[in-house]
């Protein structure tokens, strides 16, 4: 069957053919035909990592079941298609939690793996893939590989933020973090520059479970203001009695779902600035407030991308190991005037990820919207990777649609390693793009 | 806690329907063909907070062997008061047409096999004074239409046979709920080009949740089926038979 699954970022456009995986215990019976195959979960990746253009998809949001908690002792295994939504669902009122979460909740836990996601604990917890206990690696030939960080070690390497080219992983088994109450103690702290938020960042590390700041990127005379935000979850005896769960969580998803998409004029330099200093001159305080708005504020909105209209947006997220030098980047984005809606900023920590090509390492990372306004666009972030590579830093795979294969190859001189342990019969658009092979598998 | 039976466990919209039973802790019994399926099914829906889940392998095209299953299915639960039926074959509308063998597969497993299982059933629940039989049949019964007649004559037969056992059981306290789905996207259905009228199995299993519990009789899912078909049901048979539906 033909279809238009689409990635987050609506672009690049592409046409592959799709099939259902819905048990994990079956072989995955490929066509005779030289055609690659991906597994595709939840397509939150922004760009061209969960898309293989001109081939074949493995859904595997039929793939959807648990299959064993241990509520004692925080240890979840479940089918590669459950989303984290799902896992929240079950865990959360038993005490357990995540224990590291992306910006949203639907992604599946085979594309957590996939991508090595990393949140707003980084500095304390690592990447996702430091939290996987096990996993099955189904290959293209049939062999199925139980992976753990003492058995099959290379390909549970490999697997961690290997993009999903090593396999399909049918089944993987998480340690959950223990938590007494769904609320989260969370702090918002503006800061006016740059330093400030190394500043706080560095204070709050020790005290706070997850810290992130919002940056404003629009408005030079005002550049490197922002807020950062800080958190903990709650202990159960310190909330207050009359505290409820907020509520527009509570409204059903078709009053929650942005309908249509936004025409491409709505979103321009004025509308988001004026959108940055609204949300920056919103002062907060100290309060108590669900895990969900906290972690997920834009999981509110189904389907936001529509935001951007129908041309799509790219987001563009990096790591430099040096913070000074993150001034000169955001400089030459303000310069640009292309607007981003949201800019997001954090600094990783040091505790390295199990994964062979796992995008954080220690320093600061940024992550930026832009809509496509053409050429220009591509321009700029083409220049932003340069600047990128000459700082010793690196750009974010699971978000990126254009990344060129020398600058691919020079954040990550790993490749070459990986890629013994890819699967000949799996392959992704964005992995022919970065090492510009061809389409089919040679015969 | 229900008690429940759910035969056909691995499709599509009985799982879904199982996950929303799992997680108000009643107790489930699946029956179905394959073991693989059913034992990730019955993992699932213990971890969900199922009571008890226990399955039961069966190929329905057997009909002797269906007293054993429902005497095996009362052993395990101790006790039965829902019934779920939810399997059935979308076969190739040509190839029945041109080979009796084909159609009469199809009618079997639609249709006798449902009959084979729903007379025990029944007379198990009358005795008893209590319990639901819900039963999927499908929109398509409603008309008999020249690209899938030997499906909706099974489907159709169906829907008449629950309405005379709903009839028939009322006074035993029993209720009979016709499920009658629209297209839904199913492994049944993956070769249809799928448009605005596609449901999902997750929404078709909320209705029929809600329907058990609120004791229905005749329920289209989604409701929009409702209208749609009351629609071709009131085209007259002279024009109908000269329309391609």
């Amino acid at each position: 069957m033909q279809s238009t699954y689409q990635s987050w970022g609506n672009f690049p456009k592409v046409s592959q053919r799709i099939r259902s995986i819905p048990w994990r215990k079956k072989p995955l019976l490929l066509p005779e035909t030289p055609d690659t195959v991906l597994a595709h979960g939840l397509g939150r990746s922004y760009g061209d990592v969960c898309l293989n253009n001109n081939g074949i998809l493995l859904t595997t949001r039929k793939l959807n079941r648990f299959i064993q908690f241990d509520v004692d002792e925080g240890v979840l295994r479940c089918e590669a298609g459950v989303s984290l939504a799902e896992i929240l669902a079950l865990c959360v009122p038993q005490g357990w939690f995540l224990p590291v979460t992306p910006g949203t909740q639907f992604v599946t836990i085979g594309g957590a793996i996939a991508n090595d996601v990393h949140g707003k604990n980084h500095h304390c917890a690592g990447t996702f893939g430091r939290h996987v206990l096990q996993f099955e690696l189904l290959r293209s030939d049939g062999e199925r590989l139980l992976c753990t960080p003492t058995s099959n070690e290379p390909y549970y390497a490999a697997t961690i933020g290997g993009l999903g080219l090593t396999g399909l992983i049918t089944w993987a088994e998480i340690k959950l973090k223990r938590i007494s109450h769904r609320a989260m103690q969370v702090e918002s702290i503006q800061f006016s520059q740059l330093d400030e938020f190394f500043e706080l960042s560095q204070q709050s590390d020790q005290d706070y479970d997850y810290t992130v700041a919002w940056l404003d990127c629009n408005n030079s005379q005002a550049l490197g203001r922002g807020i950062f935000f800080r958190g903990n979850h709650v202990a159960a005896d310190e909330i207050p009695k009359d505290w409820k769960l907020p509520r527009f969580n509570r409204l059903p998803p078709l009053l929650r779902t942005m309908p249509i998409n936004l025409p491409g004029f709505v979103l321009n330099r004025w509308t988001i600035s004026a959108f940055n200093t609204f949300y920056y001159k919103k002062t907060r305080q100290s309060q108590l407030i669900d895990y969900q708005p906290f972690f997920y504020p834009l999981d509110a909105i189904l389907e936001w991308k529509r935001l951007y209209g129908k041309n799509g947006f790219l987001q563009y997220q990096f790591v430099i190991p040096d913070h000074r030098m993150l001034k000169e980047i955001l400089q030459k984005i303000v310069a640009s005037g292309l607007g981003s809606f949201l800019a997001v900023l954090k600094t990783f920590g040091e505790l390295a990820s199990p994964g062979l090509l796992s995008f954080p390492r220690p320093g600061v990372t940024l992550a930026l919207d832009f809509p496509i306004k053409g050429a220009v666009t591509f321009e700029l972030l083409a220049q932003l990777d340069e600047k990128v590579r000459e700082m010793g830093g690196a750009v974010y795979p699971c978000k990126d649609a254009r990344l060129s294969a020398r600058h691919f190859q020079a954040f990550y001189p790993q490749w070459t390693k990986f890629a013994e342990y890819i699967d000949p019969r799996f392959s992704s658009s964005f992995w022919r793009r970065v090492t510009e092979t061809p389409l089919c598998v040679k015969s | 806690m229900r008690k429940i039976l759910i035969i056909g466990a691995t499709s599509a919209i009985a799982q879904e329907t199982a996950k929303l039973f799992a997680e108000k802790h009643d107790a489930l019994f699946l029956v179905g063909r394959d073991v693989d399926k059913l034992e990730a099914i019955t993992a699932d829906l213990k971890v969900r907070g199922a009571h008890q889940v226990a399955y039961y392998t069966l190929d329905l095209n057997e009909f002797d062997q269906h007293e054993p299953m429902l005497e095996q299915a009362y052993k395990s639960l101790e006790g039965l008061d829902t019934v779920l039926i939810a399997y059935g074959t979308l076969d190739d509308q040509k190839a029945c047409e041109q080979d009796f063998a084909q159609a009469e597969q199809a009618l079997r497993t639609n249709f006798m096999s449902v009959v084979s299982l729903l007379t025990p059933i029944a007379n198990r629940l009358e005795k008893q004074h209590y319990g639901c039989i819900a039963v999927i049949s499908s929109v398509a019964g409603d008309r008999g239409r020249q690209s899938n007649y030997v499906y909706a004559a099974a489907k159709g037969g169906l829907s008449l046979f629950l309405q005379g056992l709903r009839s028939r059981l009322h006074s035993a306290n029993v209720c009979v709920l016709t499920i009658k789905p629209g297209f839904v996207d199913t492994p049944m259905t993956t070769n249809f080009k799928k448009g605005a009228l596609w449901a999902q199995p997750e929404t078709v299993a909320r209705g029929i949740f809600r329907a058990i519990k609120w004791r229905r009789n005749v329920i289209y899912l989604p409701w929009f089926w409702r209208f749609i078909m009351m629609v071709i049901r009131l085209i007259p048979e002279p024009l109908f038979k000269r329309m391609k539906l």
